[in-house]
């Protein structure tokens, strides 16, 4: 196989219900921290999951209130996740606008809009419908704001994978910038749907954890005491580079993308393969466009969302791509700490494990009071685990209802 | 309302809805050309204006309304 134009991440951006920004979540993350908290609106009342990971602060601070105006939550996450990273990069005034993409998906989009406009459409007609509900709904709305705040002019990409959504905004990056049309691609994801509408929905899948009475420990991977996922928004953005774009310019280096694998299952449009077929082929397939081998893999950010079925399904999935080699991989899970974020997932997740890389200490995965026997993984549990100060690669997991798979590779750099 | 009451409230809305400082505007601006409202931000004022005032500015008609003047002079008239 030949050798791929080598691609580096240069730039971080977060928003989540841990934090506004990179540092601040980091440090949650460390501090055993959880983002989750009772759901006491009214709308909330009669709904049989009323915990949700929330960001209660005003981003009035952090984002314009005309422009705000204009997009929905979810969009606003991204612009403002997008922003953070591309200073972080210190990259706009060091690339071409031509030589510039983006690559930013949300799992659901605008509903939240949709729902505000649907009220105002039954109680004072069609009148009074916001003007800018098209663009704020359409589910490229978060990529094509980001183009037009950067002034990206390489393409914008919106991919749609349900919660593996923004790892393949990194796949996608990625590929533009293997493939010659770019040089830089902020990618990414974001998902703002704590409504009434989705959180009735998911509750009425059982998807969700009724764990009302502690929101804290609610998300709880591995547990045997797992009952669902926990709802939860945010946003993460990376600034992907080529390496040789990074290295002229002198920037700061994370990691490297080393590669990505994305397969389905053909299985279920929600319940994952048990078999984790698909899920460990996505790995499999990860590690090879890396051009590593399964030994040198050491780490995984699992996708374990706290599902009683897909937490094993994952860990099964690990087992049948690695073998005895899984014994060799610490595992962690964030969504113990932040919940689910849906499209946000992926970035924000890999954003984790570049920062596990980068520091050299996985973060604990939080709320495990009784090990689940039936996970064969070595999940890291107890303390923070400190990893080896080699070149290492670690492996960020994402998967979606749809039978949605990608796995990201991410090198140490 | 007199025309300084309405412009008075046209200016909260402006700023509301496009970002537009109370300061820039007066009845011989343009809302395209000197406060650079594009065309859905024209809709949405129209609307929040229609609210505060009580009145019902036709589609038809937002196009004679070039300058701040040219909508209040249509408001005082029509409410």
């Amino acid at each position: 196989m030949s050798a791929h134009t080598r691609v580096v991440v240069t730039g971080l951006g977060l928003v989540t219900p841990l934090g506004l920004d990179v540092q601040s979540t980091w440090q949650a993350v460390m501090d055993s921290k959880s983002g989750v908290r009772a759901l006491t609106e009214d709308w909330a009342s009669d709904i049989n999951s009323r915990i949700a990971g929330a960001i209660d602060a005003d981003l009035s601070n952090v984002i314009d209130k005309v422009a705000a105006r204009r997009m929905d939550r979810s969009s606003q996450f991204a612009v403002i996740a997008a922003k953070q990273a591309v200073a972080d990069a210190d990259i706009l005034s060091n690339v071409d606008p031509l030589r510039l993409g983006v690559a930013f998906g949300t799992g659901i989009g605008g509903l939240s809009t949709v729902l505000q406009q649907m009220e105002i459409l039954a109680e004072r007609g069609p009148d009074r419908v916001n003007p800018l509900t098209v663009p704020m709904i359409m589910p490229n709305a978060a990529a094509a704001l980001i183009e037009l705040e950067i002034g990206a002019k390489a393409g914008a990409h919106a991919p749609v994978s349900a919660c593996a959504t923004s790892a393949e905004a990194i796949a996608w990056g990625t590929l533009m910038i293997r493939t010659g049309r770019a040089d830089v691609v902020v990618v990414g994801g974001t998902e703002a749907v704590i409504n009434r509408l989705a959180m009735a929905a998911f509750a009425a899948m059982r998807a969700m954890s009724n764990r009302n009475d502690d929101p804290a420990t609610a998300s709880r991977p591995y547990d045997t005491g797992r009952d669902g996922f926990v709802m939860s928004e945010g946003a993460g953005a990376l600034v992907l580079e080529s390496l040789d774009h990074a290295k002229a310019r002198n920037a700061r280096i994370y990691a490297e993308i080393a590669g990505y694998g994305m397969t389905s299952d053909a299985h279920h449009i929600a319940a994952p393969d048990p078999d984790g077929a698909g899920a460990a082929r996505a790995m499999l397939a990860a590690v090879a466009d890396a051009q590593s081998q399964l030994s040198d893999v050491v780490h995984l950010n699992a996708h374990a969302t706290s599902t009683p079925l897909g937490d094993i399904a994952e860990a099964t999935a690990v087992r049948r791509a690695f073998g005895s080699h899984a014994d060799r991989i610490a595992v962690t899970a964030p969504k113990s700490s932040i919940g689910h974020t849906l499209g946000g997932a992926g970035a924000i997740e890999s954003i984790l494990t570049i920062l596990s890389l980068v520091n050299r200490v996985i973060p604990k995965t939080i709320n495990i009071s009784d090990f689940d026997a039936n996970v064969e993984l070595d999940v890291v549990k107890d303390a923070h685990r400190e990893i080896a100060s080699s070149e290492i690669l670690a492996l960020n997991n994402s998967f979606g209802f749809g039978g949605h798979n990608v796995c990201i590779a991410i090198r140490s750099y | 309302m007199t025309a300084e009451e309405v412009m008075h409230e046209m200016a909260v809305i402006l700023d509301e809805v496009a970002g537009v400082s109370a300061d820039q505007v007066a009845m011989d601006k343009s809302f395209t050309d000197d406060l650079e409202v594009d065309s859905l931000s024209m809709v949405e004022v129209v609307m929040a204006a229609e609210d505060k005032f009580g009145v019902k500015i036709p589609d038809e008609e937002v196009k004679n309304l070039r300058t701040v003047g040219d909508a209040v002079n249509f408001i005082v008239k029509s409410s």
